[in-house]
């Protein structure tokens, strides 16, 4: 069996004294995507941002591809949409995906080509302040798969979308899938969520109270989780 | 050689919104001015304390534009992607002091004329040992203010804040920097026991630009 892309073990976090996240633990291969369900305050973006090397955590061992998430090698191969599109307002499109190229050390035609993924071709000289909410989602689409990163991390990537983007970001992730890459995202959009995800997971107060594959059931029924593993 | 593409990124937003170079210049401008007021320009004391004066008015205006310098990344949380990047802590912290100090430099060598005028002082004849000084000077101010900068990005009071912590840690390189300063202004050269000043600003950029970059990462993820 191949060695796990992502292994969580026996995480904590705290903030002051309150327990955001306690002993989460577990593992994802390539290919397959994580669907972390959860109410707000849950944890879900914490988890995430101890994922991605923003956070560290209090007790516990985070491991990409073997290694640290801080360490740059990891880094490089991770693709992250948070909360914000993570773009520059004063800044062009293509300059915007320019200077993220060049952090990754991808060709700046990578950047054009996303342009015209993304369908921002015709804006790309416009500052992104003039976009249209939709065309800013769509740059920050763009901007977190310019690299082709091994594993993604979003946190609730399909909120505040418009439909262009939904279709643009589900197409993408489906792709990303296919071609064996590793796919953890937070959401509360149960159907788009269990539609892509190949595994579940359910954190309550900080506690993981459920892992394991996507079921039949879960994609009839997105509320299946919720009911059947959380608390009333 | 990823911390001048950071540097790059910064100078390029800041000269398209102008938002910290317009207040910081104005600013250092406003003070000079009513200065010149309180103070009769023509009178021999002025050379005494034109040093102590730029250099006040340097490190009040450059706080304006290193509050900017981690805060420029807040708005669609671009802090977190760039953290998320291959970019290191310190790449991103040396990019971001660079493109302060140039910013900083930048207003210092337009207040100079005007400082000049107002206060009637001749500088041009010392203009390159100036230099030298406020590029020392500067990268003493821009190397502390940016670290603080990083450590109070995510306070609701960083403008209070980053200079309350600042200037304190500052006042052996300012010290320097005025003392220096007034010697040149003064139509002097720096040599003899003044080499202590030379020596005290060169070992504080040294001394806190080696901390700084090594203790940036632990700032910016807690």
């Amino acid at each position: 069996m191949a060695a796990p892309v992502l292994a969580v073990e026996h995480v904590y976090k705290y903030f002051g004294d309150y327990p955001a996240l306690r002993d989460v633990s577990f593992s994802l291969r390539g290919g397959e995507c994580l669907a972390l369900l959860g109410r707000n305050g849950a944890g879900k973006t914490t988890m995430l941002k101890i994922l991605a090397g923003l956070s560290g955590a209090a007790q516990g061992e985070v491991k990409l591809f073997g290694a640290s998430p801080r360490q740059p090698a990891a880094r490089r191969r991770i693709g992250l949409l948070g909360h914000g599109i993570g773009v520059y307002d004063e800044l062009t499109a293509i300059e915007n995906l320019t200077i993220f190229a060049q952090l990754y050390g991808v060709s700046k035609s990578v950047a054009r080509e996303w342009l015209e993924r993304t369908h921002l071709a015709h804006v790309a000289d416009s500052p992104v302040r003039e976009f249209s909410r939709g065309m800013r989602q769509r740059l920050a689409v763009a901007r977190a798969f310019l690299h082709s990163p091994a594993i993604l991390i979003l946190d609730e990537p399909f909120t505040a979308l418009d439909d262009r983007a939904i279709a643009l970001l589900q197409t993408l992730l489906s792709e990303a899938k296919a071609a064996g890459r590793t796919i953890i995202m937070s959401t509360h959009q149960l159907r788009e969520a269990m539609e892509l995800a190949s595994h579940v997971a359910l954190i309550e107060r900080g506690k993981l109270v459920h892992f394991g594959p996507r079921t039949p059931e879960m994609l009839m029924d997105p509320g299946y989780v919720y009911r059947t593993f959380g608390a009333v | 050689m990823i911390f001048l593409q950071v540097a790059a990124k910064d100078l390029r937003s800041e000269l398209r919104t102008k938002e910290s170079l317009n207040a910081s210049l104005s600013f250092a401008v406003v003070i000079l001015l009513l200065f010149s007021f309180a103070f009769d320009p023509s009178g021999e004391a002025v050379a005494e304390f034109s040093g102590g004066l730029l250099w006040l008015v340097f490190a009040f205006a450059g706080a304006l534009i290193l509050n900017r310098s981690f805060a420029r990344e807040l708005p669609n949380d671009c802090l977190e992607v760039l953290l998320a990047s291959p970019v290191s802590g310190a790449q991103l912290f040396l990019g971001k002091s660079i493109a302060s100090f140039l910013l900083l430099l930048g207003i210092e060598l337009l207040c100079l004329p005007i400082f000049g005028i107002f206060y009637n002082i001749t500088w041009t004849p010392k203009f390159l040992p100036l230099l030298g000084v406020f590029v020392l000077g500067t990268w003493g101010l821009t190397i502390l203010g940016t670290l603080f900068s990083a450590l109070t990005v995510n306070l609701s009071l960083r403008e209070l804040m980053l200079p309350m912590l600042l200037y304190p840690m500052l006042i052996p390189a300012l010290m320097a920097a005025m003392r220096l300063t007034t010697i040149l202004l003064s139509g002097n050269d720096i040599g003899g026991d003044d080499l202590v000043w030379l020596r005290l600003l060169i070992g504080f950029d040294v001394v806190f630009t080696t901390l700084a970059l090594a203790l940036v990462e632990t700032i910016l993820v807690r």
